[in-house]
């Protein structure tokens, strides 16, 4: 499966896109997409120039993102490892987040 | 320090004005991403994992409390209280919302500051000796050179569109503390016999995927002839460095594939070109001298009774003056290093109440100045020694007086795949892991000098090639592994560190650490350093002792 993920223009946090299409700041909202819907959803994604930075697809499935850029997209998911007061671990309790 | 006249003052906040407007253009949708990732790295703004990243300018990493307090204002106000000193005396902010940074960008106009030419293909922040004007031997105050080389090279007009990102250092003193022979261009200022001052030139150093050590082109540069020169440097590479290939754009490698002929195109340029054109604008330029004056010592004598009594009734302020502490070429005046090392936590990040700590201390005991290194520290240049007890304490109260300047867990360490876009690996996690384990202060000391570095991927942001034991970090199949290499130096002595084998697993790799420190402590001469039995013994043995038979 995959997920949408970008990062919001005016402030750079990381976001995904859930089943309505807007942009949500919690992974546990992201819509999982299969391959060919995912393509299509992120093409429509990436004409919203004027909201986000950069958008991609990752692979995730509901627990997290997965497959070789785990690592990375956890990070961003949930904040620096070194740093557990900072970024979205800091600010929301659920573990999915 | 220098302090800005009208021009700069007015340039600085018209280059504001400008981004506040791409920024709001770019807001509206007038400007594609596309269009305005160049004006934002311009100004010194990067996108990394979590959020935007604004890189701040600290000219040869010089700043006044006034400064430091507004950095720490602004990590209060726009940031997550804290900022992160990076390896080329800069300071990062790694939270900083788009639509803040015009504003983030006034309150620093407020103070001198600003993040122009910290990114892009330009000449970047000129870097320099943090003990400049408080080292003993010197043959110049550095920072001199490097305002004249700052003034020349901010928006010149010829090299805003290099083929690559350009870095210049500066020293005037035979130890080098500003790592000069791994840069673009390396300066080291110096007397020769007959007494004149010029410069020692060293071109096309570097680290990244291709480290060099610089060429020496020229032994010796009239000092008036610094700017001509440097300008013949810069025609040569932006004739012929390479535009079709990033990463074979950097001077290192037009400089590595003939260094003879590259000397000779420079002399050829050098020589044709107009040089009392130059010379005329260095004389007005060197009128910034009288802004790095010494400051007003006191006449006081060289032993300081009260410093050797408190030295003596308490242990960890004398091991602290011991590490951390170096002389200064004023009688009765010290030194003092700030580590932005405790065990545990990030190399050079350092929060906003730390940031006003140093700031009243300096306006107190340093004359008002401020030093950020290229090691992630912080340096107060002027310090009474009768003061070093009071300093020490006022430092404690702060988390900044670890006392480990040079020592096992004083490891410089770039953001890594915590923060960065283009890490690969984590690079604060070993480092932290890599410091515990060498916590033990009596420990510590016994191994004595002990230069870590660890990139989190391989543009080397964290020196790595430069470290007596460096450490990579790569990404095998999702998973996080880590490459040794030892031998390297970015000192007088400087190497590139030599890979040993197979990279080490994340849970093995500080235990590979200690397997060196170890062999090196069983191997050591009197006095030896661990980068001395290297050179000494040669990788086998180490390579041994990391990969036992393997490494047959």
């Amino acid at each position: 499966m995959k997920a949408i993920t970008a990062n919001r223009l005016s402030d750079g946090v990381v976001v995904y896109v859930d089943a309505h299409g807007a942009l949500v700041e919690r992974f546990g909202d992201a819509q999982l997409f299969d391959a060919d819907e995912a393509d299509e959803a992120l093409v429509r994604i990436l004409e919203r120039k004027g909201a986000i930075a950069s958008a991609y697809l990752i692979d995730a499935d509901a627990a997290g993102p997965t497959g070789r850029g785990a690592l990375r997209e956890t990070i961003r998911k949930s904040g620096p490892t070194v740093r557990r007061d900072l970024g979205k671990q800091a600010e929301l309790t659920d573990e999915r987040v | 320090m220098y302090r800005y006249d009208e021009f700069d003052e007015t340039f600085v906040r018209e280059r504001v004005a400008e981004f506040r407007g791409q920024v709001a253009r770019r807001l509206s949708g007038e400007l594609s991403e596309e269009q305005f990732k160049p004006l934002r790295l311009m100004n010194g703004v990067y996108l990394q994992l979590h959020a935007y990243m604004l890189r701040v300018a600290i000219p040869y990493g010089t700043l006044s409390a006034r400064q430091m307090r507004q950095l720490a204002m602004i990590a209060r106000k726009y940031d997550k209280g804290y900022g992160h000193f990076t390896t080329r005396q800069n300071i990062q902010y790694n939270w900083p919302a788009l639509i803040d940074v015009p504003d983030i960008l006034d309150d620093l106009a407020d103070v001198e500051m600003h993040s122009i030419q910290t990114s892009g293909n330009c000449i970047r922040n000129v870097t320099s000796d943090p003990y400049a004007g408080a080292a003993a031997n010197e043959t110049d105050d550095p920072r001199i050179w490097a305002e004249v080389i700052r003034q020349w090279s901010s928006q010149h007009p010829e090299f805003s569109f290099l083929p690559r990102k350009f870095k210049i250092a500066v020293t005037a003193s035979d130890k080098d503390r500003a790592a000069i022979k791994v840069h673009d261009i390396g300066l080291r200022l110096y007397r020769n016999e007959d007494g004149e001052r010029g410069f020692q030139v060293f071109v096309g150093g570097g680290l990244g995927r291709t480290p060099y050590i610089g060429e020496r082109i020229r032994e010796f540069l009239p000092e008036r002839q610094l700017l001509s020169y440097l300008e013949a440097i810069m025609r040569v590479y932006n004739r012929y460095g390479r535009r079709d290939n990033k990463f074979k754009a950097r001077i290192k490698i037009l400089v590595s594939s003939d260094p003879d002929d590259f000397r000779r195109l420079v002399e050829e340029e050098w020589a044709k070109s107009d040089r009392e054109k130059l010379n005329g604008p260095l004389d007005e330029l060197l009128r910034v001298r009288r802004f790095f004056e010494p400051p007003k010592y006191e006449n006081i004598p060289q032993t300081c009774n009260s410093l050797d009594a408190a030295r003596a009734r308490n242990d960890e302020f004398d091991r602290w003056v011991r590490n951390n502490v170096s002389d200064h070429r004023m009688a009765g005046y010290a030194i003092v290093n700030v580590s932005l090392k405790p065990i545990g936590k990030a190399p050079g990040d350092i929060s906003a109440e730390a940031m006003e700590t140093v700031a009243d201390i300096a306006e107190r005991y340093s004359f008002d100045e401020i030093r950020a290194t290229h090691e992630q520290n912080l340096c107060l240049p002027h310090v009474r020694k009768a003061d070093l007890f009071d300093v020490w304490r006022a430092l404690d109260s702060a988390r900044l007086a670890t006392a480990n300047i040079g020592l096992a867990s004083d490891i410089i360490a770039c953001p890594g795949l915590d923060y960065c876009d283009l890490a690969n690996a984590r690079s604060i996690p070993v480092a932290a892991r890599i410091a515990e384990r060498f916590a033990d202060s009596d420990e510590a000391d016994g191994i004595g000098e002990l230069k870590i570095k660890i990139s989190g991927c391989i543009n080397a942001c964290g020196h790595h090639h430069a470290g007596h034991i460096g450490i990579l970090g790569v990404d095998k199949k999702g998973e996080e592994f880590y490459q040794i290499t030892l031998g390297g130096s970015g000192g007088e002595d400087a190497s590139i560190g030599e890979i040993t084998g197979r990279s080490f697993s994340s849970s093995e790799v500080v235990d590979a650490v200690e397997r060196l420190v170890t062999f090196y402590k069983e191997n050591r001469t009197v006095g030896e350093r661990f980068l001395d039995l290297y050179r000494r013994l040669g990788p086998a043995p180490f390579k041994e002792t990391l990969y036992g038979d393997a490494a047959h």
